[in-house]
């Protein structure tokens, strides 16, 4: 990994993109690049899971909503900083998927999927019940908890700061992933999963750790989030259209490659960002990205880096 | 606990899990018969509760009238949705199929919230009550219990009785067999995907006649036909209806003891659970 040109890459132009509002100081541009930053660490986790092992994960979100929750519960109960918080959350909700992965990933194909769509369901119904976490109404941050960090306008910095090192570590993994053993793994599973399992992948294992793998993240990221946000709720924490949109934003790029849920996210936050302000397309925002998506999986079903790697043998070796 | 409340509110529960089954009967068919989940169910349940509502409104139909002209063009629907989307994706991985489906309904929420915006309607229509002690019978939902038992009777016969049915019935059991007896399988999907959608714009116009609802509210009835199919096992139309009576027992009776607001956790934890220990439904698969 280190001597791959192609992750250095990948690296200097996260980065690259990522200190852009640090080096402007721009307040909008740190925001846009916050929902990026976001964007692209969900995808690229959910990729782990969709793309290198091919199982349909519609509750991707659950863990980011589940993360943010047990994030805020600590900072905002127990009075904890903003980090270990997060990291908590993070171990938190991958030990969550680990214990889960091993029962449901037994499931296969559809039947996985809508236990994914279930769980989230589940989770959520049962967190606007929870009294430890808000019921219905959820947690609003006292302002004054942002003194602890200099001030709101420097929390925002210092979370920002937090995610951008965070995107770098998940497209990192995600990358690394990609050229290990474990995820050769993966890949065998998605292409046949009796053949790996006679090949001798130990599926279920190899499985499960995928599913913990892909739900550390997106559990760091939902603190980060409602840190910024200083209030969580169930509705926000647990949208199956976010969960549904980080699908697309990989299909878009291209699912199983490393820039593809980038590069999708990216394009995906760009183009809605332009739809929803756009006086045409303002109340047909969700239609228009209904349509994209048909487009994609009739005509273009590797997504955009897909294509170009079948279509450009020769970009094979530097877009991965 | 009284025994009175307790028998009033599970007959309600009851009459509402008539109406659920029909939903659900609609995407348990799809599944059966070309293995696709349809994740535009929702949206198509609440075009449905808005063909009803329109025709009501501004065509001064009779909502009862109208369901069965929703009814039609829900067929016309799926198929067209058939044809647009799922076709090409129907041997491709489950991803695709279910993205397919789902780019569907982004389509149809995205349109119907430009159109109808998110406010509550409803159709205001009362058919009397009937009053047997503690159990109070609404006209509107006594009617769509027996819609929903003509409809599944209707479907019933259809698929076992029929020459166009027992080829859905073929193709969903072998498409490439039936292929070789001569049977058109494409447009005999087609077909199914269009009875699917038929049934769930079918449920969507009854319910509308009792409760109010956004082009949303398909979301809540698409959450609990997937759980009615689990229960009556995937692709199984009879478990269907079993399933929707069951889902709506359930419905009635928790909330009499604990507050309603846990209907949701026991339904998506029973969902869950079964998938686990019973994929294949309480009843199997047919």
């Amino acid at each position: 990994m280190w001597r791959s040109g192609s992750w250095w890459l990948t690296l200097a132009l996260l980065l690259g993109a990522g200190l852009s509002p640090v080096i402007t100081g721009s307040a909008t541009l740190r925001e846009d690049m916050f929902l990026i930053l976001m964007l692209i660490t969900l995808a690229s986790s959910l990729n782990i899971l969709l793309g290198y092992t091919g199982y349909v994960n519609f509750g991707h979100i659950v863990f980011f909503g589940l993360g943010g929750y047990i994030g805020f519960y600590l900072m905002h109960r127990h009075g904890w900083s903003l980090w270990p918080a997060t990291v908590a959350a993070g171990l938190a909700t991958a030990a969550l998927a680990f214990a889960l992965g091993m029962i449901i990933l037994r499931l296969r194909g559809a039947y996985f999927a809508l236990a994914t769509i279930g769980i989230n369901e589940a989770v959520r119904a049962f967190v606007a019940n929870f009294e430890p976490f808000g019921g219905a109404t959820g947690m609003s941050l006292n302002f004054a908890v942002y003194q602890a960090y200099g001030g709101a306008a420097r929390a925002l910095w210092l979370a920002y700061g937090a995610l951008l090192a965070l995107a770098l570590i998940t497209v990192g993994i995600s990358f690394a992933v990609k050229h290990s053993k474990f995820g050769l793994g993966l890949m065998a599973i998605r292409e046949d999963e009796d053949a790996a399992l006679v090949l001798g992948v130990r599926g279920p294992q190899v499985k499960t750790l995928a599913y913990a793998l892909s739900a550390l993240f997106p559990g760091m990221v939902g603190v980060l989030f409602f840190f910024k946000n200083g209030n969580i709720e169930p509705g926000d924490a647990f949208r199956l259209h976010l969960s549904i949109e980080t699908l697309v934003m990989v299909m878009l790029g291209g699912q199983g490659t490393v820039w593809g849920p980038i590069l999708g996210a990216a394009l995906y936050e760009r183009l809605r960002g332009y739809l929803l302000t756009s006086p045409l397309f303002k109340n047909l925002h969700l239609a228009f990205a209904g349509a994209l998506l048909l487009m994609i999986i009739l005509f273009v079903p590797a997504g955009f880096i897909g294509w170009l790697r079948a279509r450009f043998p020769v970009v094979r070796r530097v877009v991965v | 606990m009284d025994f009175r409340v307790l028998l009033a509110s599970l007959i309600d529960g009851l009459m509402l899990g008539f109406v659920y089954g029909l939903a659900a009967m609609g995407l348990t068919l799809i599944w059966g018969v070309m293995r696709v989940i349809n994740l535009a169910h929702g949206p198509i349940i609440a075009l449905g509760m808005f063909g009803v509502y329109l025709l009501f409104i501004h065509g001064g139909v009779n909502p009862y009238l109208g369901l069965l002209i929703v009814a039609f063009l829900g067929l016309l629907f799926g198929i067209l949705i058939y044809a647009l989307a799922v076709h090409r994706v129907l041997t491709a991985p489950h991803l695709s199929t279910l993205l397919a489906t789902f780019s569907v309904n982004m389509m149809i929420i995205g349109v119907g919230t430009a159109l109808f915006t998110t406010t509550p309607r409803n159709i205001d229509i009362s058919l009397g009550r009937l009053v047997f002690g503690p159990v109070v019978l609404l006209g509107t939902r006594l009617v769509a219990v027996l819609a929903a038992v003509f409809i599944t009777a209707a479907l019933y016969l259809f698929l076992y009785r029929t020459t166009l049915g027992k080829m859905v019935r073929a193709v969903a059991s072998n498409r490439a067999a039936a292929e070789l007896m001569g049977i058109p399988s494409s447009r005999v999907l087609a077909l199914s995907f269009g009875l699917g959608t038929m049934l769930a714009a079918a449920a969507g116009g009854l319910i509308a006649t009792f409760f109010p609802f956004t082009i949303l509210s398909g979301g809540t009835y698409e959450l609990k036909s997937f759980v009615i199919c689990v229960l009556g096992g995937l692709g199984n139309p009879t478990g269907a209806l079993v399933g929707g009576l069951i889902l709506g027992a359930l419905e009635g009776l928790i909330p009499t003891f604990m507050p309603v607001s846990y209907v949701p956790v026991i339904e998506f934890l029973l969902f869950v659970l079964l998938l686990l220990l019973r994929p294949q439904g309480l009843f199997g698969e047919r």
